[in-house]
């Protein structure tokens, strides 16, 4: 049994070998081909905060597998406001379940989590944290959209200083050779913890356009309100990274757009129908990924 | 009257710390509790030592220092060296050094951090460069320089 708590568990062939299950397993994901593949198993989902596309996105891929599901999607409704800890609560479920999904305000919940439970946990996001499996299924996307993951021009563009999504987006592309372009303002530029550990090459950039036409992927991130002390300061931020068809119009044909989603208006609807939007794709893409981690968890015989 | 082994007297049984990082004493002495045990207590502070270099001394009387506090002090004093006294005879010299893994005596910076949230969760920390003493949180993944230390 082996816990997912980041990204860093999982090495290079890791990471693949979940990509390619995943994408032998879409007709499954897409409900043409029946599986039993978990039957009879059982999957906790503990959400202590709300996310409905992730809990969704892990109980749709339990079914498909033909297991099932048990949990809570708000922690109001548990003994966690009697003020039972954390530990007691996971070994708790650990003995109802084969594999429990962690989603947790506090970093490190999911660490702790491993400590005490007699089932894989797989952490469905930690506070400011990490979040593999949504590493794992912008990982699938990318591979999916592109071809491949190796040695790619990829910007990421929006709140990259608070973004756990991008932070653990490159830390694992870092592995595939990418070529980084980080586009923000400055206040919401790439940390240094992050981009210190970056063995590829990576640069800074104000302006989207600049670097543009230079991408394979381009990956926005929402800028948050909360950010800005100033509303009038948000806007100007939030005006000049918005991505429209004009703005499309200097990329190469073949970039693929990517949101973690949900989308504020950081990406107009008129790019929806455009060859360069993923995002819908991406998201769908959680399915089947998941459907592999937990095969890999969980699963018996295949 | 002249050296320093008269200045202050051996001790028959306790623990002498030695080679202690010049100035650091103070601190160690406080972080460590040492004066509040009830046992005398001697502190040297820049006392020459061979290398032409100074350093701090401190003479714990009747009290050998535990495990959990050499920790504390190899994260102060890395170079430092305890020796316990028996009847007035070094009876075990010991090196202190970094553990790989801190248990339960750092502070975890991160306010969020589940360590500082959970009843009867311990911070833990694993040492990330032991030449500049970096260490980082087993849950969060904090790192703090050894300057930010701070002790539980």
């Amino acid at each position: 049994m082996k816990h997912i708590v980041s990204i860093e568990d999982l090495d290079k062939k890791g990471i693949m070998d979940i990509l390619k299950r995943a994408k032998d397993l879409l007709p499954v994901a897409k409900g043409k081909k029946k599986s039993k593949i978990l039957d009879g198993k059982i999957l906790a989902t503990c959400f202590f905060e709300p996310s409905t596309r992730t809990r969704l996105s892990f109980e749709s891929a339990m079914h498909r597998l033909g297991g099932s599901c048990i949990g809570f999607a708000d922690p109001s409704a548990t003994s966690h406001l009697k003020g039972e800890t954390l530990s007691d609560a996971i070994q708790m479920v650990a003995g109802y379940s084969d594999a429990v999904v962690l989603r947790h305000p506090r970093e490190g919940s999911a660490k702790l989590a491993s400590e005490v439970s007699d089932v894989p946990i797989i952490n469905g996001g930690d506070g400011a944290g990490q979040h593999p499996t949504q590493t794992l299924l912008d990982l699938f996307t990318i591979n999916d959209e592109i071809g491949k993951l190796e040695g790619l021009k990829v910007g990421m563009l929006g709140d990259l200083r608070y973004g756990r999504t991008v932070h653990s987006l490159s830390q694992a592309l870092d592995r595939f050779k990418t070529k980084f372009f980080f586009i923000s303002p400055e206040s919401l530029a790439m940390p240094e913890h992050i981009t210190d550990e970056l063995k590829g090459k990576w640069s800074t950039h104000e302006s989207l356009n600049d670097v543009l036409g230079e991408l394979d992927v381009l990956y926005v991130t929402r800028i948050q309100k909360e950010r800005f002390p100033d509303i009038e300061d948000y806007k100007k931020v939030a005006g000049a990274y918005k991505i429209d068809k004009e703005v499309l119009k200097n990329a190469k044909t073949k970039l693929k757009i990517l949101h973690p989603l949900p989308r504020v208006n950081e990406i107009s609807t008129d790019v929806d129908d455009t060859k360069h939007a993923a995002y819908f794709r991406q998201a769908f893409n959680g399915v089947p990924v998941r459907m592999a981690l937990l095969e890999k968890l969980i699963g018996g015989k295949k | 009257m002249s050296g320093n082994l008269l200045r202050v007297q051996p001790i028959r049984n306790g623990t002498v710390i030695d080679h202690i990082a010049a100035g650091r004493g103070r601190k160690i002495l406080d972080i460590l509790e040492l004066g509040n045990s009830g046992t005398t207590i001697s502190l040297l502070i820049n006392v020459q030592s061979k290398k032409q270099q100074r350093k701090d001394i401190i003479k714990v009387e009747d009290r050998e220092l535990d495990e959990n506090e050499i920790e504390k002090l190899a994260l102060l004093s890395p170079n430092a060296r305890v020796n316990i006294i028996r009847n007035y005879a070094v009876a075990d010299k010991k090196k202190v050094e970094i553990p790989k893994f801190i248990s339960d005596i750092v502070e975890c910076p991160n306010e969020n951090c589940i360590c500082n949230n959970e009843r009867g969760a311990t911070s833990n920390f694993r040492l990330i460069d032991e030449d500049t003493i970096q260490i980082q949180c087993t849950y969060c993944g904090r790192k703090i320089e050894e300057e930010s230390i701070n002790f539980l």
